[in-house]
């Protein structure tokens, strides 16, 4: 017989409230990966596994244009992350080891004002600015925008590991004669790593998503994978987009395990 | 805290002082001249008058303001009536964007609260689970729940195997189905402020009313929501802000009957059909709503944090 | 306040008529004095006392808003941290955490220019010292609290420095290893004979280690000197109050004669104490009368002594304290030891006493 509980903390139907969450963000990604093995033609019938779809994305009629899509997706985040880690740790640097100053709640509003503009506001704005100083869009335009707006991103995480190292740790270093650049970079830089490969991560993600921005400022003829497959569901989803989704599930699942492992195994300290 | 006065109690460091400026200025630089002078540069082109082609005349006009806001009958020429069809659009935005935030809030507190009441060894696992889907792309989780909602897709084919229906449930291009993906995309600002404010809480409270003869649930209303209503509003503002300018989810799940601001504004800049100065006034009157409603977030937690010492 | 560093001993600091300002909070006001070298010199005071900025300030992370700091002679106010020959051993270590312990006590040679192979030689001595050889190849972490603060103080002392800062270095540690640290720290500090400035908050901590204290309070210097003059001789209320127990009585000056004061208690009251400099007749002050200089008795003895009615007694392990009301007077408490050989004698509540006083127990206070 189950003895009625009194604990205080527990109320009856949460739990199953917590499994519907959960099925309701998990089962359609999974359901998704499923039907990415699906031997048949048609997306409603099973018939069978197979990974024909996935040979499919890689030789098909439309592999070219999915591997040079695939190509900028992945050129594009690598070098915005990248960028945007390094202006970033910076930034961090700045706001969170320089003391209190008059421009520090305005180059707070700054850094976070791409998480405050809805992001169709910032495609509008960032396509209107290169109309107006006349930038031919393209690669370059999709770069520059998506620099931008992971900045945040890769802020966030690194400057919430900064803000927990105590700076005892670079008095220490300067009090045994290393002078700033070398405390900077032989102490407070290997003890942020794990917020900056955070930082850079979340950015990567965030860049490969992205699609508004992109499908904004992006020129004619070139596509990421979000606008390629965009344009492709627009005419009905087909077996071949359920395998590169499946696929860019598994790349942003594999990089937010990594980021979860990092941060976890420092706390562990 | 031994240092006192001395180091201010505070966390903050000044060993960088000196090298302040060259450190923010890669971040001010780049976020001035790519997300500034570009909402700027869109405030100056809602005052442009539109070129045919896409694009703007180097002209001053209001045209695009007044096209928003007024109705001047079929030749133009008409005093100004009030114009319903995009105030109609932006007020189905919020309304889309409130039924989604009360989905969101209705699953993801008991969510949040189950979190924050796991071990705390096991809560950032927890929190984990809840977080991936949101780093999987968007436009693939929208994608998802099309192919998961549609006509012939597996929720019908397993509702109609178990018998429970006898016909498929038309779900896709409903406000429901936007709704759905609203949730979809943004579950996680629900969950984590709200998980936050939770982890926060002390218990001692509950057992203080529950020892006062408080059942559970009046405890939950009178002691642990007041408590936590910081998280539980900034939950729904994070959810409400993105989904009241989203365009996948209203695109792909809801149809046409069912535009939102988002999709006007796109269409304006789609091909030779848009209108630029159109679409530019178009998001700037959605960024000024988002900006008051963060405005009144940012003041309600500065009243809370002063409330709380 | 007197300084009793005598001329013939080399100066190690000088403090010069040191200012701190933050804004407009004066963290430290007009501060000077000198600490010998080879001494084990304690900056103690309540938090926010100013005494960890002061040793900030030695070290080199807080500016000096007026005045000079010379270390053997020299004014070091212009030289960054890095370059002042001073090392600290941090409250909470700051121990290197993605550094192994033998990196971390390495650290500052290798900053220094010596070679790796040097650097890594002198840490291994100084862990052997700390007694710490096994735990060269650790990381920080896997140390008990104990051990890394072994580390802090091999890691500080590593470079051979002038002088040697420690800020509360025992505070995170629990109490019986706090106590055995005490004399592990006095026995290294003459051992290296390396000028120790150790600032903390436990009156006790300075009483044992010290050669001299400084007594802090709201940014001024309260009193400097030996331990057991601090103790015995404390200036002012504030010195007299935070250092040990002590029974403060208000009083008023009737007399003050041949060094002699008569001071009277109110109540009828009329005790007989060393006269200080500044507290003249009619003067209002305090009076410090510590607990274990009081002795109870039935009735007179040949000392000073005070009637009262005993209203209570606790029991504190070594001690007893009795608390006794005075006559129309404040309370006073009275420690005996709990031992046969002291004078243990349990006087029941509401029992009728003599307080009596030793010899120079009565000590009048500056405000």
């Amino acid at each position: 017989m189950a003895r009625r509980t009194h604990d205080i903390r527990r109320y009856p139907g949460f739990l199953p409230m917590t499994i519907l969450c959960l099925t309701l963000l998990y089962a359609p990604l999974i359901v998704v990966t499923v039907y990415s093995f699906n031997a048949s033609n048609s997306i409603t019938n099973w018939e069978g596994v197979s990974l024909r779809w996935y040979v499919d994305v890689f030789t098909g009629v439309e592999a070219d244009k999915y591997k040079r899509a695939a190509w900028n997706s992945f050129t594009i985040a690598l070098i915005a992350a990248t960028t945007a880690t390094t202006i970033a740790t910076l930034a961090a640097t700045g706001m969170i080891r320089s003391g209190t100053f008059r421009l520090r709640t305005l180059s707070f509003g700054l850094i976070s004002l791409p998480l405050m503009v809805p992001e169709i506001v910032t495609a509008v704005a960032t396509l209107i600015f290169f109309n107006s100083i006349g930038f031919v869009r393209g690669y370059t335009t999709i770069l520059l925008a998506h620099i931008a707006f992971c900045i945040p991103f890769a802020y966030m995480p690194i400057s919430a590991r900064m803000q927990g190292i105590e700076d005892s740790y670079e008095q220490a270093a300067m009090d045994l004669y290393a002078t700033r650049r070398q405390a900077f970079t032989k102490i407070l830089l290997p003890l942020m790593m794990p917020g900056i490969i955070s930082g850079f991560l979340l950015a990567f993600i965030i860049s490969l998503d992205d699609f508004i921005i992109t499908n904004f400022v992006k020129g004619a003829g070139v596509e990421t994978l979000p606008t390629a497959i965009f344009g492709a569901v627009k005419q009905g989803i087909k077996p071949n987009i359920m395998a590169i989704s499946t696929m860019l599930l598994a790349v942003s699942v594999v990089m937010v395990t990594i980021s979860y492992f990092i941060s976890k195994s420092d706390n562990a300290k | 805290m031994a240092a006192g006065a001395a180091s201010g109690g505070s966390a903050r460091s000044d060993t960088y002082k000196e090298a302040r400026t060259w450190l923010l200025l890669p971040a001010w630089a780049v976020l001035t001249i790519l997300v500034l002078a570009p909402v700027a540069m869109m405030l100056v082109y809602s005052f442009l008058t539109k070129e045919f082609r896409g694009g703007v005349i180097w002209e001053f006009s209001l045209a695009a303001y007044d096209q928003f806001f007024c109705n001047r009958g079929l030749f133009g020429d008409e005093p100004c009536a009030i114009e319903w069809t995009y105030i109609n659009i932006f007020w189905r935005s919020i309304w889309q964007a409130g039924a989604a935030t009360i989905l969101s809030l209705v699953i993801g507190f008991p969510t949040a609260y189950f979190i924050a009441t796991r071990p705390e060894r096991v809560r950032p696992l927890w929190v984990f689970l809840i977080t991936i889907p949101y780093w999987v792309n968007l436009l693939i989780r929208t994608v998802s729940m099309k192919f998961v909602l549609r006509d012939q897709g597996p929720l019908n084919d397993l509702l109609l195997a178990t018998g429970l229906i006898d016909d498929p449930l038309r779900i896709v291009n409903t406000n429901f189905a936007v709704q759905l993906g609203l949730f979809y995309s943004y579950l996680p600002f629900m969950v984590l402020p709200i998980y936050a404010s939770v982890e926060r809480y002390n218990f001692t409270l509950s057992e203080a009313a529950a020892d006062l003869y408080a059942s559970k649930w009046t405890t939950l209303r009178r002691v642990l929501l007041p408590a936590v209503k910081p998280g539980v509003i900034a939950g729904c503002i994070l959810v409400f802000v993105p989904s009241l300018g989203s365009f996948l989810a209203p695109d792909l799940l809801g149809g046409a009957k069912n535009f939102m601001i988002g999709s006007l504004i796109e269409e304006q800049f789609k091909g030779n059909a848009g209108n630029w100065p159109f679409g530019a006034a178009s998001a700037m009157i959605l960024l000024t709503m988002v900006l008051i409603i963060l405005l009144i977030l940012a003041r309600q937690q500065a009243r809370a944090q002063k409330g709380a010492g | 306040m007197g300084n009793t560093a005598s001329a013939a001993d080399t100066v190690a600091v000088s403090i010069d008529h040191v200012t701190k300002r933050y804004g407009t909070f004066t963290a430290l006001r007009d501060i000077s004095l000198t600490i010998a070298d080879n001494e084990f010199f304690t900056l103690l005071g309540p938090s926010g006392c100013g005494k960890t900025t002061l040793l900030r300030m030695i070290a080199g992370f807080e500016d000096v808003t007026e005045g000079e700091i010379y270390l053997f002679g020299d004014e070091i106010e212009t030289l960054p941290p890095n370059k002042r020959p001073v090392n600290t051993v941090f409250q909470n270590y700051a121990l290197f955490p993605h550094m192994s312990v033998t990196d971390n006590v390495a650290f500052g040679l290798e900053m220094l220019g010596r070679s790796k192979a040097e650097a890594r030689a002198r840490a291994g001595e100084m862990l052997e010292l700390v007694q710490l050889s096994r735990f060269a190849d650790r990381q920080p972490s896997q140390l008990s609290g104990g051990q890394q603060q072994r580390v802090a103080l091999a890691r500080a002392l590593a470079p051979q420095p002038k002088v040697l800062l420690l800020d509360e270095p025992l505070s995170a540690l629990d109490l019986k290893l706090r106590q055995a640290m005490r004399y592990e720290l006095k026995a290294l500090q003459r051992e290296t004979g390396i000028t120790f400035i150790f600032v903390t908050h436990d009156q006790e901590e300075a009483l044992t280690m010290s050669d001299r204290i400084a007594v802090m309070s709201d940014g001024r210097l309260q009193q400097l000197g030996a331990a057991r003059d601090i103790y015995e001789a404390p200036h002012n209320v504030f010195v007299a109050d935070f250092i040990g127990e002590t029974n403060l009585l208000e009083v008023s000056v009737n007399e003050v004669k041949d060094d002699r004061a008569t001071c009277d208690l109110g109540g009828g009251y009329i005790l007989s104490c060393d006269a200080v400099e500044g507290i003249g007749q009619g003067a209002h002050v305090h009076m410090s009368i510590r607990p274990e200089r009081l002795f109870l008795s039935d009735g007179p003895t040949e000392a000073q002594s005070l009637e009262g009615t005993v209203r209570d007694n606790i029991f504190v392990g070594t001690d007893i304290q009795t608390i006794v009301a005075l006559r129309e007077g404040p309370d006073i408490t009275v420690r005996s030891s709990n031992s046969d050989r002291g004078n243990a004698r349990i006087f029941e509540p509401g029992r009728a006493v003599h307080v009596n006083m030793e010899a120079g127990a009565a000590r009048l206070l500056v405000d």
